[in-house]
């Protein structure tokens, strides 16, 4: 599903990473400044790897010896950020159907049923996102992410800037969706209760480096 | 007192026809050059920077006769214009617009640049991350938010263009119903014994003008920090 070799230098910060993946969640676990996001962002595109590959379900989007490097818009993933960036001047429907309409898919009204469903966003549709809750805007995120039909789904730290009580209200959709969505995730976090809940498989993270992976037991 | 005479109203309309076309055929280069500005770095950036501003600081009769210079029949850039595609703007009042569009330039660009600025970058990653090309980013999610600073930058350029002067009179002249535009028609009408009445008219249409121009453009810009919260 997803294989990863790379090295990058970040400033001071040398990152090093090598691992593979069949898991359905994949947590990529490590305190804050071990390079997590970075990885993520190369995975994504965003960040180029110094050197190495990136293959996502079968193919090479990175590959620094052979010099390619697929764009972002065109590795068909969808990432869920930490401060959900749903779009301003578009209300919540619009942003749930942004993805679609940018990969030019047909509209698919029963996928687009269910995964609003799933995340209980029915009500919401017709907001603005600056009108939502941290809680409200993160299930958006989740859904504008799943709409574009990624086959692959990154998720840095989607609960890290909610409180107690909404991390605890998210959760059970992150599970669900687990179960239910069929879409291999990269699931980013410092929090061991919440990766002990949702991954599959662990990559734990120091310095820049992998220092453990396997199952969950890795999380001790 | 408020009875416009058929002259007047000749400037008046010449002068709307004229800052209409300088604003609107300036938006497009405006948005594309406050973007480079904004988004890029490039070699003689600080040098492209201050030529768009020149106009702001040069004398403006400068500005005309170097206009004069390069647009005029005999310049290099007005002949060739002239000669092939049957394009001329000395004397005319195209000549007008295009010397109200440069004038207003610095002005039009400036609030285009600050908006485009002000958008966070993140939002555009997202808008990659769900599969957009470079170029639908920017028409999906950057233009969007800031089309209040892109409004904004068209309406400061057009009260600019309405009202210019030194740069108008000497590339195109004071020619009555082609290049006479409020401006030099209350330059004329000040110059003649009885025109006193006639040049206050103009004067008031003129700030009221500027004054509606002012209003919408703050107006604007408040939308634009409204928008970009999400409300």
């Amino acid at each position: 599903m997803l294989r990863v070799d790379i090295e990058k230098q970040l400033g001071e910060f040398s990152l090093s990473a090598s691992f593979s993946s069949e898991g359905r969640v994949i947590g990529l676990f490590g305190a804050s400044g071990a390079g997590k996001s970075s990885l993520v962002n190369m995975i994504a595109g965003l960040l180029r790897p110094d050197r190495g590959t990136i293959v996502i379900d079968g193919e090479t989007v990175d590959d620094t010896a052979a010099g390619i490097h697929v764009p972002t818009w065109r590795r068909r993933i969808g990432y869920v950020f930490q401060d959900a960036r749903l779009f301003p001047h578009l209300n919540v429907a619009q942003n749930l159907d942004y993805g679609r309409r940018m990969n030019g898919l047909a509209p698919d009204p029963a996928q687009h049923k269910r995964i609003v469903d799933l995340l209980d966003i029915g009500a919401l549709l017709d907001r603005r996102p600056g009108k939502l809750s941290g809680g409200e805007r993160q299930r958006v995120a989740l859904g504008r992410a799943l709409l574009s039909k990624p086959r692959l789904l990154l998720l840095d730290e989607p609960l890290g800037a909610l409180d107690e009580g909404r991390k605890l209200e998210i959760l059970p959709y992150l599970v669900r969706l687990r179960d239910e969505a069929n879409v291999p995730m990269v699931y980013v976090s410092h929090d061991v209760a919440e990766l002990r809940q949702l991954a599959t498989q662990i990559v734990m993270l120091k310095q820049g480096r992998v220092t453990s992976f396997g199952g969950v037991k890795v999380l001790t | 007192m408020f009875d416009i005479s058929p002259a007047e109203w000749t400037a008046i309309l010449l002068s709307l026809r004229v800052a209409v076309i300088a604003t609107l055929v300036a938006t497009p280069f405006g948005i594309a050059l406050a973007w480079l500005l904004a988004r890029r770095d490039f070699w003689g950036k600080s040098v492209l920077d201050a030529v768009v501003h020149l106009p702001l600081v040069l004398p403006p009769v400068v500005t005309g006769y170097l206009l004069l210079l390069t647009f005029g029949r005999k310049g290099l850039v007005g002949g060739f214009l002239a000669e092939y595609l049957g394009i001329v703007f000395s004397f005319r009042w195209t000549g007008a617009a295009l010397a109200c569009g440069i004038m207003s330039f610095p002005l039009l660009v400036r609030p285009m640049r600050l908006s485009i600025e002000a958008i966070d970058r993140r939002l555009e990653q997202a808008a990659e991350t769900l599969g957009a090309a470079p170029w639908k980013v920017f028409f999906t999610v950057t233009l969007p938010l800031a089309l209040p600073g892109v409004l904004a930058g068209m309406v400061l350029g057009f009260a600019k263009a309405i009202g210019e002067f030194g740069a108008t009179i000497t590339f195109v002249s004071n020619i009555p119903g082609e290049t006479q535009t409020i401006s030099s028609a209350i330059y004329s009408l000040i110059q003649t014994p009885d025109g006193d009445a006639a040049a206050g008219r103009l004067v008031i249409v003129s700030v009221i003008l500027a004054l509606g121009a002012l209003i919408s453009a703050e107006w604007f810009a408040r939308r634009a920090t409204q928008r970009l919260h999400g409300n």
